[in-house]
């Protein structure tokens, strides 16, 4: 039993990790451009098919072709942002969020269907070399795909928040999200900003994908279900607030596995509504968030 | 979003209601093509389904993007009771019970959220109870051979025909009732509306339920229709896709509105190719993007624009709806 425990304390971990990586990209574009785009799971799937077909057809190691994917993805958003979403964002904030939920809806189910009809609906997995290996830490098994997943998102969302607070273009980003008028006003050119935040996002959730196809599987319907838990990850973490996402990431991984060894696997996802629910109802704004959120 | 049909007459709209409701009435009365029942019968359940989601979107404002969890909801209890033995009208009562008192449950903590955080939790929602339904009802389910055999389109045709008539017949008494007014207030301004005395949380609460329980209602007629499908597939998120893309198309807010985008959509998916396959839903994927960016108001506005104009040119609105208003261009 404390073995079964320790073992689901830690594949708890290591999915909140992704978790944590797939809300990063989905709270970089709600926080800045305040466009809620739930074909992120979708981009997602995109990426990992990159991955996916890198290794199959050519050999590349996925985790050599991830910053290709990386950058493949950042162009899909640049065109994503210049042929979609830039017509929302020029919408007053409240019917920004309105349509922006509305029109990336209809996107889930555009890219969906385009997967199904270029990928297939069959389920993929990329069996590398190593990728049956594990560590073992006392009786606890931990495979060194699912690590690395983690291991990435943690990078990345210390050279995002590097990025935010550090850097000139991070200035730029942070006040266009607080105020975009007056952002504008001060000489930054915030629909470069709202496509490179939008870029990012999307290049963030093809990494995932990467990881995804690597330490789980893809196939053209996963997105909805990844988008779901970054959903979740995100409104626990506060909408709009970027800190803490990776933590809260790591304790919804944590909460639905340990939740599974009680109730069985089948019940991950009421599980995560359950929380979500009830999160919600006494932190309104999340954990991290702010009143004004 | 406010309600587009004011460019349209009342009396104008009630009998656009009649036509669409006498012809699908009539196909069903006249034809014995199997292939127009199906469609006519499938066109109804998506009406009664898409005026269900109008209620509670148009209505009351609450973009739910969890709808089809109702839907399934509705289905399931009502293929299990039905093949199991119990009557039709007693397994579809004690479906639409069910779906309320899920309703009910469900509303509680989520109609506390307000906007965006209520579309996010409906589609948590939705998401949710479909991997779920999925993970506990993996077998597909089959009416028996011998029922097959001499598959009679009679009764689901009349089923699905009650089932449109009782969502319309709801919509029209809330469109016109003092508590559909209070919804209606609600969606066009919360706090001007709690200010005069109109109990917020309560007119959701009532536009939910009623919403959610038209949604089982209608799920039930897909379970009387269908011959096989897996239960998780009346739980899929196409289904409150569908449900959007035909109220958008329409005119979200009106009576009308649902049943035109309910025809529109049938039929046009009807006339493409079966060949392209997945390119159909890619087609209308991008149809409801479109609509969504530039005509929010849908067809029944376009209509009305171009009944006003004819009418009285000179008095042409260019008021727009509220999901029309655009703000202040970038600079």
């Amino acid at each position: 039993m404390t073995q079964l425990i320790l073992q689901s304390v830690a594949s708890g971990i290591l999915v909140g990790g992704m978790y944590g990586l797939i809300a990063l990209g989905l709270a970089l574009a709600f926080g800045v451009l305040k466009v809620l785009n739930v074909a992120h799971g979708e981009l997602l799937m995109l990426g990992g098919y990159a991955s996916f077909f890198a290794f199959t057809f050519w050999g590349i190691d996925p985790f050599l072709s991830m910053p290709l994917v990386f950058l493949a993805m950042f162009l899909f958003g640049i065109g994503l942002y210049q042929f979609l979403f830039r017509y929302v964002t020029r919408t007053e904030i409240h019917t920004r969020i309105k349509n922006s939920l509305l029109i990336s809806f209809g996107l889930v189910l555009v890219l969906q269907a385009l997967a199904v009809r270029f990928f297939t609906a069959d389920e993929r997995t990329i069996s590398t070399s190593y990728s049956l290996e594990a560590f073992t830490i006392g009786p606890v098994r931990v495979p060194v795909v699912r690590l690395a997943g983690l291991v990435v998102a943690v990078a990345a969302a210390i050279t995002l928040e590097w990025l935010l607070s550090r850097t000139r273009f991070g200035r730029a980003l942070r006040a266009t999200s607080e105020d975009w008028t007056r952002a504008a006003l001060t000489g930054v050119n915030v629909r470069r900003v709202y496509m490179i935040a939008f870029a990012l996002s999307a290049a963030l959730a093809a990494i995932a994908g990467s990881l995804v196809s690597l330490g789980y599987s893809i196939s053209p319907s996963i997105g909805l279900g990844w988008t779901l838990k970054a959903l979740i990850v995100v409104v626990l973490a506060g909408l709009g607030s970027m800190r803490g996402i990776v933590v809260a990431g790591v304790f919804l991984g944590l909460v639905e596995s340990l939740a599974s060894v009680w109730l069985g696997g089948k019940y991950r996802e009421v599980v995560a509504l359950g929380l979500f629910l009830v999160i919600l109802s006494f932190r309104p704004h999340g954990f991290f968030g702010k009143a004004h959120a | 979003m406010a309600s587009s049909v004011k460019h349209m007459r009342r009396g104008t709209s009630s009998i656009a209601v009649l036509g669409v409701l006498g012809m699908l009435a009539a196909i069903g009365l006249v034809s014995e093509n199997q292939h127009l029942l199906t469609l006519t019968i499938q066109t109804m359940v998506l009406g009664a389904l898409a005026s269900s989601w109008n209620i509670l979107g148009g209505f009351a404002g609450q973009i739910s993007l969890g709808h089809a969890a109702f839907f399934g909801l509705g289905a399931l209890v009502t293929r299990e009771l039905w093949l199991g033995g119990t009557g039709l009208a007693l397994a579809m009562i004690a479906a639409v019970a069910i779906t309320a008192v899920a309703a009910v449950v469900v509303g509680v903590p989520i109609l506390r959220f307000r906007d965006i955080y209520f579309s996010i939790g409906t589609l948590a929602l939705g998401v949710a109870v479909f991997i779920t339904a999925g993970n506990l009802w993996p077998g597909i389910t089959s009416q028996p051979a011998e029922a097959l055999r001499n598959y009679d389109f009679t009764a689901p045709y009349f089923v699905a025909l009650g089932v449109l008539l009782t969502t319309v017949a709801v919509s029209l008494w809330l469109k016109h009732s003092k508590v559909g007014l209070g919804m209606m207030m609600v969606r066009d301004d919360e706090e001007a509306a709690k200010a005069t005395g109109v109990n917020s949380f309560a007119h959701k609460m009532i536009a939910f339920v009623i919403s959610a329980s038209l949604a089982g209602l209608a799920g039930s007629a897909f379970a009387f229709f269908s011959v096989s499908y897996y239960p998780n597939f009346a739980f899929s998120v196409l289904w409150t896709f569908e449900a959007l893309l035909v109220v958008f198309i329409g005119g979200i807010g009106t009576i009308v509105g649902p049943l035109f985008g309910a025809v529109f959509f049938m039929v046009g998916r009807d006339l493409l190719p079966t060949g392209i396959g997945e390119f159909q839903v890619v087609l209308f994927g991008l149809l409801f993007i479109v609509v969504v960016l530039l005509m929010p108001g849908g067809l029944t506005e376009a209509a009305g624009r171009l009944v006003a104009r004819t009418r009285r040119p000179e008095t042409e609105t260019t008021e727009k709806t509220p999901t029309a208003t655009k703000g202040k261009e970038l600079t």
